[in-house]
């Protein structure tokens, strides 16, 4: 619950800082605040990934087998941001570029790679029956996954990629500390919702699984 | 509104559905785990 108010809060100061707050861009205008919503969002659905990556790991080392609920409701977040992170993009190219999508951009399409590589993690875990079987291999497909994260993350650094913006380079944001601030700020409350959503999400699995279990008991 | 601010309308309002949407989905479901409880509790009680 603590988490939850903790988004809410984030989730308003960022709202106000983007609206009243940070300044407009000079060179994008209005359609830069997108950037608020749009680069964190794709951050957090990183993060959601690298989770999921990292319980999936305790499954296989550990054998872990709480883990492999929380990797899975990991994913399953980590693709709801995914799916934000595309969407906000594309209305983000429409207002700058003029277009919906750009596939000329590496990272766009790395992006949209990473994003159907996990949409299929559901097909293979609920195309084998529940247990060890499907714990490892889900498992072993979250963690092939997580390695086109630094490939999506680094894309745009190691080609030419005029398309697409770079704010973030080797000498650090380019950006003014206003728009750095609220960029975190921002940043903070999308993992506190994503946080908050993983932690209501498992609770309701384990709830669920464990009403099964009981009603099994009792027939 | 400018195209611009409709833009960005659009782009926040995306996420604000999207999560609401989540929250709705997720209050559906514990009232349908409150139902199952309460139905478990039914034919415990049920039993003596």
């Amino acid at each position: 619950m603590s988490s939850a108010l903790l988004a809410v809060v984030l989730l308003t100061a960022a709202i106000a800082l983007i609206a009243f707050y940070v300044p407009t861009d000079a060179d994008q205008g209005l359609s830069q605040k997108i950037f608020y919503f749009h680069v964190p969002i794709a951050l957090t659905a990183y993060a959601c990934f690298g989770w999921g990556a990292w319980k999936a790991l305790r499954v296989l080392w550990k054998r872990d087998e709480r883990a492999d609920l929380e990797s899975y409701v990991a994913i399953h977040l980590g693709v709801i941001f995914g799916a934000l992170t595309l969407v906000t993009g594309s209305i983000w190219a429409r207002a700058s570029w003029g277009v919906w999508w750009a596939w000329q951009s590496r990272q766009l399409v790395l992006f949209l790679v990473l994003f159907l590589f996990y949409c299929a993690y559901f097909m293979l875990r609920y195309s084998v029956e529940p247990g060890p079987r499907r714990a490892n291999l889900s498992a072993v497909y979250a963690i092939f996954g997580v390695v086109l994260i630094p490939i999506s993350f680094l894309a745009i650094r190691l080609a030419e990629d005029f398309i697409h913006p770079t704010v973030f380079t080797d000498h650090g944001p380019q950006m003014a500390g206003s728009m750095f601030f609220t960029f975190c700020v921002s940043w903070a409350a999308m993992l506190a919702t994503a946080h908050a959503l993983y932690r209501i999400e498992l609770a309701g699995k384990r709830i669920d699984a464990r009403l099964r279990e009981l009603r099994e008991l009792l027939t | 509104m400018s195209a611009a601010e409709k833009y960005v309308a659009a782009a926040y309002l995306v996420v604000f559905v999207a999560l609401l949407a989540y929250v709705v989905i997720i209050a559906s479901k514990l009232q349908r785990l409150d139902a199952a409880l309460a139905e478990l509790a039914q034919r415990v009680r049920a039993r003596g």
